[in-house]
This record gives C-alpha cells, sequence and structure tokens, in this order.
C-alpha cells in the first residue's frame, strides 16, 4: 500500500455564472519516501490538486469528491478536527508566496514553535529551544537573534527556508511542496531545492514537488505526473518521461525548454492555441485543439488512461512512440 | 529616530489643527449675535455705561487682537465667563466631567467588547445567516437615531418592566453598582451607532486579512479556529479597528450630548444643551473646544498605538 | 506501483446541480433585497411627503386646546401633541421638511466638498491650508461642529441647512481629493495636457465624470446622517425652528410626557428611522453597484 493513493479526485467551485471544474478526475500514487513531481502549465489544476490533499479549500465555492487515502485513511471522511491533527504533523506544506505566507506581525521562532506546541505537546520554552534547532538544520546564519525577528526582516530565500522549517517541525511523512521555487532567483531556488533534498534523505519524508517547471523536476523527482485542464494525462518515472514522453502534451512542453547552444535566431517552439476554459466539461480529449497529432475521435471520445509499459501511464489515442534516437 | 523624538513629532503635527479649531470657534464667538456687555450692563444701563463695559472687557478692539488675547487665555487654561451664571466656564465644565467620562467609558468598553467578537464572527462566518444578521444590525444601528434608541430602551426596561432607573445618575462614591445601573441604558443608547461602525469595520478588516496566505499558512500547521482568528488574524486587523475606535470617539461626545437630555445625566452635555437654550455662547464655545482637544489627542495616542500593533511601522 | 486507471470526467458525476441564469427585476430584488427594500420604503416616504396636502390632513400649526395629548384615535390618527395639534399631519408635513434638510445638505456639502477637493487636488500652493482646515473641522465632533454653527443662525432652516453642510464639507473634500489626486497620475490626463486642453476642461471632462460614482454614494450617505443630526439638533432645541414642523422638533415636543403619553415620541422616530434606513440601504446598494472600492462610511 502506497502512502498517498489518490482516485478520482474532482475539486468544482461554483463561480459566479458557472462552474469551474478545476480537478475533474485525477488519480495517482506516492510512496513513502519517494519524490513525486505533479507537473503542468499555470490554470491546469495542480495547486487545487496540492491544496485539497490538506482540505484548505473553502467548502462552500468549492466541492471536493472521490478518495484521498493517506496511509490507509481516507482524507476526504475525516472529521474536520481529526483533518486538524494531520495537518502541520503527519502531512505538511510549503508555499509558493514566501513573502506573504508567514504572518508579519508574529516573531519566526513563535511561527515554527506554533505546530510543536501544537502537535507535540511541548512547552513553550521547549518549543523555542526546538525551534532554534530547526532554524540550525534549515541552514539560517545565527538561529537564536533570527528566532526573535520579524518576517520583514529577512530575505525570500530565509523565509522559504523558514517556511521549509515550520513544515518539517513535526517530521511529516509527506511533505507537499507547492511552487516553492517559483517566487525566488535562481541561485537561491538551488539552494532550495537542495536543501529539500538533503532534509528528505534525512527524515525519510515522501515529497509531493508541484511545479510547472521541467528543471526542478529533473533534479529532484523519482516519478513524474504531467497534468493538463484538470486531468491526469501522463504518469512515467522521471528519466523515462524526459526520455521518451509518450503524450503529445509532455511532448510539447519538453520542446518548450529553451536549450543553451541552439540557433540563436530560432523561434521557442510553443505549443499553439490556450488552455481550453474550465468551465466546460471537455466532450472529448482536452488537449484535442491544440494537438499535432489529433484526430477525428479525439474531439468526441475522452481518451481513456492505459497503461503503457510498467509504472507508465498516458491518456492519449495515439501515444508518441519511442524515439528512435535520443 | 527614538521614540521620544517621534511623539514630540506628533505632537507637534498637531499644533496645527488645534489653531484652527481655535480660530474657526473665535470666529462663531465674535459673529455670535447678542451682546456681552449689554447682558451683563442689565435693562437700564445707558449707552455710555455699556460702551464702559465694553472697553473694560476688551470687546471694542478688533478681531485679530483679540484672537490673540483669548488664544493667550486659553492656553493658561482660561475658557471664559459664562454669560448666564458668570462662573469660569472651565469650573462648570468641571463641575460636570465626571458623570460624561463615566458615560463615555462604560459606552466605550460594552461597545468594543461587544462589537469586535461581532465583526470576527460575522467574518468567519461570512455569507451565513450571523454575518447578514450583524450586517443588517449594522444598518440599523446606522439609522435609527441615539435619543430614539434612548426612549425606546427607556420605555421598555425602564417604564414597563422596571429593571432599571428611568433617568438620573449615581456617582462612583455611591457603590459601583448603583453606579453601573444608572448608566447601563445611556451606554447601550449612544453605543448604537459605535457598535455598528465597530462592527462593520472589524468585519471588513478581518475579511481582508483572512484571505492572505499567511493564514492559509497557520491552517496548514492545523491550527483551530481561535487561534487563528484572534492571534493571527485579528493582530493584523487591529490597525483600521483601532483607527475606527478613535475617530468613532467623535460620535460618543457628539452622542453624549443627547444622551444625557434622555436620561437626566447631569454632565457635560447637558450643560451645552442648556447653553444653547440659554444662548450662553462663551459656555457652547468652551466645551466644543475643550472636546476638540481630547479628541486631537485620543486621535494621537491611537497613532502612536500603531508602533505597538504591527512591527512593520518604523519611527 | 500506480493507481487504478482513472475514471474519464464523462464517466465522473457533476458535483454541482445546474445553474439557471436570473434575469429581470424579480432576480435583482433576490440578488439584492436590502436595496429593494431601501428603495421602496423611501419612494412611499417621499409619496407621503409630497401629496401630504391630499391624504386627510388638516393644518398642522393648528392649535386646539380642546384636543391636548390625545392618543391615536379615528378622528385623529396619530393623535394630538400637548398644544392639540393633530400628530398625523405633523408627521407628514414634516415628512417633507427632514427629507429637504437631507437633500440640500447632501447637494450643498457635495457641491463645496467638490471645489475644495478639486482646488486642492490641483492647487499644490493651496493644497496646505486647506487640508489644515479641513483637518482642524473634522476634529470638531461633528454633531458639536453643527451646534456651534446652528447657534449663530437662530430660527432658519437654511441656517441649519449650512451648519450640517459644513459639518460634512470636510470629509467629501477630503474623498474628492484623493480622487483628484489619484486621477491626475493616470495617462489619459497626461495625453489632454499634452493635446493642450485647459485645466477647467479638464477637469470637466476627465475628472468630474470619474469622481460621478463615488460622490452619488457619498451623497447618500450624507443625506442619512444629516437627517439624523436635523433631528438631533431641533431634539435639543438648536434646530429647525419651533414654527416648522420636523421630526425633532414634534419629538421635542413630546419629550415632557414621553413616559405617559410615548406615541408623541415614538410615531415620529419610527418615521425617521426608516427614512435614514431606507436611504442607507439604497447608498450601500448604490456603492456595491457603482463603486465598490469605497470604504464604508466613517
Amino acid at each position: 500500500m502506497a502512502l498517498l493513493e489518490i482516485e478520482n479526485l474532482q475539486v468544482h467551485f461554483r463561480s459566479g455564472d458557472g462552474i469551474v471544474r478545476a480537478v475533474d478526475g485525477v488519480s495517482f500514487q506516492v510512496e513513502a519516501g519517494q519524490t513525486a513531481a505533479l507537473v503542468g502549465e499555470s490554470g491546469c489544476g495542480k495547486s487545487v490538486t496540492a491544496l485539497s490533499l490538506l482540505r484548505l479549500l473553502p467548502e462552500p465555492p468549492a466541492r471536493v469528491a472521490g478518495v484521498m487515502r493517506f496511509e490507509g485513511r481516507d482524507l476526504l471522511q475525516l472529521s474536520e478536527r481529526e483533518m486538524r491533527e494531520v495537518r502541520g504533523n503527519a502531512i505538511s506544506m510549503v508555499f509558493q508566496e514566501p513573502m506573504s505566507s508567514l504572518n508579519p506581525v508574529l516573531t519566526i521562532g513563535r511561527q515554527i514553535a506554533e505546530p510543536l506546541r501544537l502537535h507535540q505537546k511541548l512547552s513553550t520554552p521547549a518549543a523555542g529551544r526546538r525551534a532554534v534547532e530547526l532554524l540550525d538544520v534549515v541552514g539560517i546564519a545565527e538561529p537564536a537573534r533570527r528566532a526573535g525577528e520579524y518576517p520583514h526582516q529577512l530575505s525570500g530565500g530565509m523565509r522559504q527556508r523558514v517556511m521549509i522549517a515550520i513544515a518539517l517541525a513535526c517530521r511529516p511523512r509527506l511533505l507537499i511542496a507547492d511552487e516553492p521555487t517559483t517566487a525566488l532567483d535562481v541561485t537561491v531556488q538551488a539552494q532550495i531545492l537542495e536543501l529539500v533534498r538533503s532534509l528528505q534523505t534525512q527524515f525519510g519524508t515522501a515529497v509531493l514537488m508541484i511545479t510547472h517547471d521541467l528543471g526542478v523536476v529533473a533534479e529532484v523527482a523519482d516519478r513524474v505526473v504531467v497534468m493538463y485542464a484538470g486531468r491526469k494525462v501522463e504518469e512515467a518515472p522521471v528519466d523515462a518521461l524526459f526520455r521518451h514522453p509518450q503524450h503529445p502534451y509532455t511532448a510539447g512542453l519538453l520542446r518548450a525548454v529553451p536549450r543553451l547552444g541552439a540557433a540563436a535566431a530560432a523561434r521557442l517552439a510553443e505549443i499553439p492555441g490556450t488552455v481550453p476554459s474550465l468551465r466546460v466539461r471537455q466532450a472529448g480529449c482536452a488537449f484535442a485543439e491544440r494537438c499535432p497529432r489529433v484526430q477525428p475521435r479525439c474531439g468526441t471520445e475522452p481518451p481513456p488512461l492505459r497503461a503503457t509499459s510498467a509504472g507508465r501511464w498516458v491518456a492519449c489515442h495515439d501515444p508518441l512512440p519511442a524515439p528512435t534516437s535520443t | 529616530m527614538n521614540r521620544g523624538a517621534y511623539v514630540l513629532r506628533r505632537l507637534a503635527a498637531t499644533l496645527p489643527v488645534m489653531a484652527v479649531v481655535a480660530l474657526f470657534l473665535f470666529s462663531l464667538l465674535y459673529l455670535a449675535p447678542g451682546d456681552p456687555a449689554a447682558l451683563i450692563a442689565g435693562d437700564n444701563a445707558t449707552t455710555e455705561e455699556i460702551a464702559c463695559i465694553r472697553a473694560s472687557l476688551g470687546l471694542d478692539r478688533g478681531f485679530a487682537a483679540r484672537f490673540v488675547d483669548w488664544s493667550g487665555r486659553v492656553l493658561q487654561g482660561d475658557l471664559g465667563q459664562s454669560i448666564f451664571t458668570a462662573l469660569p466656564v472651565t469650573t462648570m465644565i468641571a463641575q460636570r466631567i465626571g458623570p460624561t467620562l463615566s458615560l463615555m467609558a462604560v459606552t466605550l468598553l460594552l461597545s468594543v467588547g461587544l462589537a469586535v467578537p461581532l465583526g470576527v464572527l460575522a467574518a468567519w462566518r461570512s455569507g451565513g445567516w450571523v454575518d447578514q444578521l450583524v450586517m443588517a444590525a449594522a444598518v440599523l444601528g446606522f439609522s435609527v437615531p441615539v435619543f430614539v434608541v434612548g426612549y425606546a430602551l427607556a420605555w421598555l426596561f425602564a417604564v414597563q418592566l422596571e429593571w432599571l432607573p428611568v433617568q438620573g445618575y449615581a456617582p462612583l462614591a455611591e457603590g459601583l453598582w448603583p453606579w453601573l445601573r444608572h448608566l447601563l441604558l445611556p451606554a447601550v443608547a449612544l453605543g448604537g451607532v459605535y457598535v455598528a461602525v465597530i462592527a462593520r469595520t472589524t468585519r471588513a478588516a478581518m475579511l481582508e486579512v483572512l484571505r492572505q496566505d499567511y493564514v492559509r499558512t497557520a491552517r496548514a500547521k492545523g491550527l483551530a479556529p481561535a487561534p487563528i482568528l484572534f492571534i493571527h488574524a485579528l493582530k493584523n486587523a487591529a490597525v483600521p479597528i483601532v483607527t475606527v475606535i478613535g475617530i468613532g470617539i467623535a460620535l460618543l461626545i457628539g452622542g453624549a450630548v443627547v444622551t444625557e437630555s434622555v436620561f437626566v445625566i447631569p454632565g457635560v452635555g447637558r450643560l451645552t444643551v442648556d447653553a444653547i437654550q440659554r444662548r450662553d455662547y462663551p459656555v457652547i464655545q468652551g466645551v466644543v473646544l475643550m472636546f476638540s482637544a481630547v479628541y486631537v489627542l485620543i486621535n494621537l495616542g491611537i497613532d502612536l498605538l500603531y508602533t505597538l500593533l504591527d512591527p512593520r511601522i518604523r519611527y | 506501483m500506480s493507481a487504478n486507471p482513472t475514471l474519464v470526467p464523462s464517466a465522473l458525476p457533476e458535483l454541482f446541480p445546474p445553474l439557471r441564469p436570473q434575469r429581470g427585476w424579480i432576480a435583482f430584488v433576490r440578488r439584492h433585497p436590502m436595496v429593494a427594500l431601501g428603495a421602496a420604503l423611501l419612494t412611499m416616504i417621499v409619496l407621503l411627503a409630497a401629496l401630504a396636502p391630499w391624504l386627510g390632513t388638516v393644518d398642522p400649526t393648528r392649535i386646539s386646546p380642546i384636543a391636548r395629548g390625545r392618543v391615536p384615535s379615528a378622528a385623529h390618527w396619530f393623535g394630538t401633541d400637548m398644544l392639540g395639534r393633530d400628530l398625523y399631519s405633523r408627521v407628514l408635513y414634516g415628512a417633507r421638511v427632514s427629507l429637504t434638510v437631507g437633500l440640500a445638505v447632501a447637494v450643498l456639502a457635495s457641491v463645496l466638498g467638490l471645489v475644495i477637493g478639486t482646488l486642492s487636488g490641483f492647487l499644490r500652493r493651496l493644497d496646505g491650508v486647506l487640508m489644515r482646515v479641513m483637518d482642524g473641522l473634522m476634529s470638531i465632533p461633528p454633531i458639536l461642529l453643527a451646534i456651534a454653527l446652528a447657534a449663530l443662525w437662530r430660527g432658519s432652516l437654511g441656517g441649519v441647512i449650512v451648519a450640517i453642510a459644513v459639518a460634512e464639507v470636510p470629509r467629501v473634500a477630503r474623498l474628492v481629493r484623493g480622487v483628484v489626486l489619484t486621477l491626475r497620475e493616470q495617462p489619459f490626463v497626461d495625453a489632454a495636457v499634452a493635446a493642450g486642453t485647459c485645466t477647467p476642461m479638464i477637469i470637466w471632462r476627465h475628472i468630474l465624470p470619474n469622481l460621478a460614482a463615488t460622490m452619488t454614494v457619498q451623497a447618500t450617505y450624507i443625506c442619512a446622517s444629516a437627517m439624523i443630526i436635523e433631528a438631533i439638533l431641533s431634539f435639543i432645541g438648536a434646530g429647525t425652528p419651533p414654527t416648522i414642523p420636523s421630526w425633532g422638533n414634534i419629538m421635542a415636543d413630546g419629550r415632557a410626557i414621553w413616559q405617559v403619553k410615548p406615541h408623541m415620541v415614538l410615531i415620529p422616530a419610527v418615521f425617521l428611522s426608516l427614512s435614514v434606513l431606507a436611504v442607507n440601504l439604497l447608498g450601500d446598494g448604490m456603492r456595491d453597484w457603482l463603486d465598490p472600492q469605497q470604504p464604508q462610511r466613517i
């Protein structure tokens, strides 16, 4: 049994004049200690998936359906109180915007100590000491002094380290990282990814990395799940995905990454067209309008998710064949 | 810059404002109909006698000279003399200030104690029936004048049910409970608009804060609603809430005038109403000046409070 | 290692029932019940005020010593006051006064505030002085300010209107100034200047239309506030002269015996509260529709 098993997850929102189907049938698993990446462009539903894992979406505008089994328990069946015991404890999350994800009027030390006091029932002084230790673990210099400072006194990279410290304070079994490096400089990005990787090895935490950046995927992921317009279109081990993408969308994403050494005047290979509106349930394949390999039945028949080899799935009527050369 | 210098700087900034207030009020006094000299002289005085009195009071000089004179006296604490009683205005105010301060203090505590939690609740359960109820009650609070609320409350609780006294005031010296029970209905009446304003602002500020990323982080840690609302959110919403508490004191001051009338409380408000009916301009002007100064100082205090509430505000 | 094959979306349920778009004014009432209520209330009261002479009223100032202090009855629908005047007539004619005061103050304060705010926004040198004066006026609690001014003009309805308006002007002026300062930085103003448009034309054509929404909303709030202040002023004897029936006056007349005959205070109180409530509801509704960015009053 995998650590996290998601089956047919659906997240729909009722907005003013329509229903937005942000996630419409996504399934995947994450094994203990493993890093899985959830990839897709903005608006494909990957962040919504992450937020719904911890049930952080406000329920009145949103409705969630499906099964989310964590260590055998379906998270969607838990009461709010039981869910609060999971959050920050067994499953933690790091968000995209370090600049705004920390409370500006509370000290750093206080914010790190909070989950320790809540879940591990540490006393305030003990939690404070542990917070300073955690600041050291995530690589912040002068941790004792920093613990008494406020978020606005720290840089973006440092704040993200603090967020990681908060997330890992109670040794969660699963860490969800929602675009943790997108808002940071490239050099800081590398440091943060390295930090996550080392902490993962140290604590044995499984990581679900949400990102749109294939570079990040290549760095940290063991398995990759590709999402498009609220659906999963491909899943594969990372090497296999990069070498042989089977879904035309994945291939398009890989082609669109600019490469050093390419002809200077060459255009960036883009995927023509735009993402379809999530307010309308597509009859056939969501990617049909933009797919270079589109066939007549793609517009009417939704492609089922098929296993193509051990550990690989594709939702396409006509997946790409393996390349003859690398 | 250290805190002391900051305080002094803010204090200095209030001076031009107070100067404008002083000029304005003095102009009103200057333009007021009626001749204080004639009133003092009496009905049978001759024109020479009146002119003599006028000269002795310095009323025959020009505007600027009289303003300087008057300002000087005000700064020394002399607000002039009542035309009606010939007592110094400051004395008359001092005699009546106790009940007014009591009323305003009780109203302030009750109102803030009621309005802030209501606003927080409405924001937390935004869109639900609590929210709609609080919003509807707020609009009602704005719409029903103070004295109407006063009469309605008095009629129900004092005349019909006889739970509380209809009117009057018991000084604190006579005991805490008598003091409170005389002030309860007036405080509720006076606080109506105040509660509405604070609750609305609290709700709006909390809604804004609850949308922020750091609240989402707090939820992701597994915190329960209470610590999220009152520790994470409220402290961030504090600045606009405290601001409106300060500005709203103007409502308390203005409303006290009327409330003291309805409930026959012998405070500065009653003094003002009497002065209006007797056209006792120095008293009116003295009271208004005093209240304005108090109002400016209170808001200055709130200004300084910001630095304590939000560590990002530097001085 | 991974999940069972996912069901295709068409095989998965819809989580929300289908929405039906609503049109027409029934939908409007359902979506904005408060605004509809406010509009209905205000229309009714305006009609009552306008049609007062034809709604079974008598001369509101006619004194009748034999009919003093009557409770509501068939002869006098709202009873009579201590001078025997018919309260029903007084309340209806009083509606005219209160509504007129509200409207007049709103218009006067808006115009003055507009002028001051615009001047302040455009002329740097005047800005400092004007805003100091506005700050000063705002430091005086509004009712006290109105009292101090109204005390000067005894026995004049116009005086009351001016007094209340002066108390409301600073807030309008600040609001207008803020908007003007923001608008001045907009590219379309630069374009107009570059095209050689003179300043008054810029104000007229570019600035004012953008202010219209904000000012309309603000005007409704001022109207509501003015009606209340007028009532308070009349109540303490600093407002509308006693010869003219206004709701505040009527309540003031009934003060002395309110414990015995509450209807004298209660009935005009209800009318006043409903009117102010109606205007406030309308104001909120207009704000939501025209200018959602504007902070709520105070």
